[in-house]
């Protein structure tokens, strides 16, 4: 959505699937901590409420004071309930409330909260729960771009088509796609999809292929992004905040050679 | 050898359906509505002309290149004529 009130240049960068467990919450957690490595002042939102998970994925579930329900009801300041990670300069968390619904809150309020926010961040990840309900607009209300995460799976693209057409319906111009848990093993047997073939199917512009790594559980269990490690999900990861930035960076090499690559660059041309 | 024998890839199968998935999905018209659509142009159609209704096919396309998301849709009739001049 358009946003004319931009004195400091800030980014408001919705994750979105439709569908749930295609990796929203990790790719917000590993975007977001990437581009604070980065030196940017970023801060995380955790739009889903009722069902947080963001704050367990970036392992700071045990600082949580007030949440983005108690902003919204004025119970607390915005920085009250903005959690720093102390691991990473510059990078705060705003968890969700758990023990209240979608209703709480509405487009709206979401988008005061992130005004007050703009002038404060350089990026502002809003992590979207699954669905089109209240909860999906509500993290859309604020957002500049979106990045649409599936799965090369088919009730999963199914599911971004949905919601790549929603974005288009609300007037979203920036999106790009994410596609996550690939398996090159299963590609080249021809049973999964290639990144190349969900980008003709959705015909959105590509900007991450995240492959299927067992380090995102690991990560994920102990609490700590893997963006930057030497995995090769902590890889694709580095290279998908390059490419938030704008920067042109080359695939990885899990995908097959040229003819793949002409492809790609045919629809991924910076904005 | 058994590659030559063996099916679509599971891939292929994925892709295929999730086309004409896509196709009903984006235009927000579903199945039913498309037969409701089918059997009216093929009532109209046989006031003037005999056709093969069992073989006639019916889809929404998006114009334009392959793969393209366009605003404008358009529906694609291939209606087999089995006599042109039967009333």
């Amino acid at each position: 959505m358009e946003n004319e009130s931009k004195q400091h240049s800030c980014e408001v960068i919705v994750v979105t699937s439709g569908k749930g467990g295609v990796g929203k919450t990790t790719t917000s957690a590993n975007v977001g901590t990437g581009l604070a490595k980065q030196g940017k002042k970023v801060c995380l939102i955790d739009t889903d409420i009722g069902l947080r998970n963001l704050d367990v994925v970036m392992g700071l579930e045990n600082r949580i004071v007030y949440n983005l329900v108690d902003v919204i009801e004025g119970n607390c300041r915005v920085k009250q309930a903005l959690i720093r990670d102390k691991r990473h300069q510059g990078l705060y968390l705003m968890p969700s409330a758990q023990t209240r619904d979608k209703s709480a809150v509405t487009p709206g309020q979401m988008i005061k909260v992130i005004e007050h926010l703009r002038e404060q961040f350089d990026y502002i990840i809003l992590d979207c729960p699954a669905g089109i309900e209240q909860g999906f607009q509500n993290a859309i209300a604020g957002a500049d771009r979106a990045l649409v995460v599936t799965t090369p799976e088919v009730s999963a693209i199914r599911d971004a088509d949905r919601i790549v057409g929603l974005l288009e319906a609300n007037g979203f111009k920036k999106m790009d796609l994410i596609i996550n848990r690939l398996r090159m093993d299963m590609v080249k047997r021809g049973d999964m999809m290639s990144a190349s073939d969900v980008v003709d199917i959705l015909a959105v512009p590509l900007i991450g292929i995240v492959p299927d790594d067992e380090s995102v559980v690991i990560s994920t269990n102990q609490g700590e992004p893997l963006v930057g490690s030497d995995s090769p999900a902590g890889m694709a990861y580095g290279n998908i905040v390059q490419r938030v930035l704008g920067k042109e960076v080359p695939y990885m090499n899990f995908e097959r050679g040229i003819s793949f690559w002409t492809k790609v660059s045919g629809i991924f041309h910076k904005a | 050898m058994r590659h030559f024998f063996r099916k679509k890839s599971s891939c292929q199968v994925a892709k295929d359906r999730l086309k004409i998935l896509l196709i009903s999905d984006r235009v927000n018209c579903s199945p039913e509505i498309m037969e409701l659509i089918k059997a009216d142009i093929a009532k109209v159609i046989s006031k003037y002309m005999k056709i093969d209704t069992g073989n006639m096919d019916i889809q929404v396309q998006a114009k334009g290149s392959k793969g393209a998301r366009t605003k404008h849709p358009v529906l694609y009739a291939n209606i087999p004529i089995l006599d042109l001049h039967a009333k």
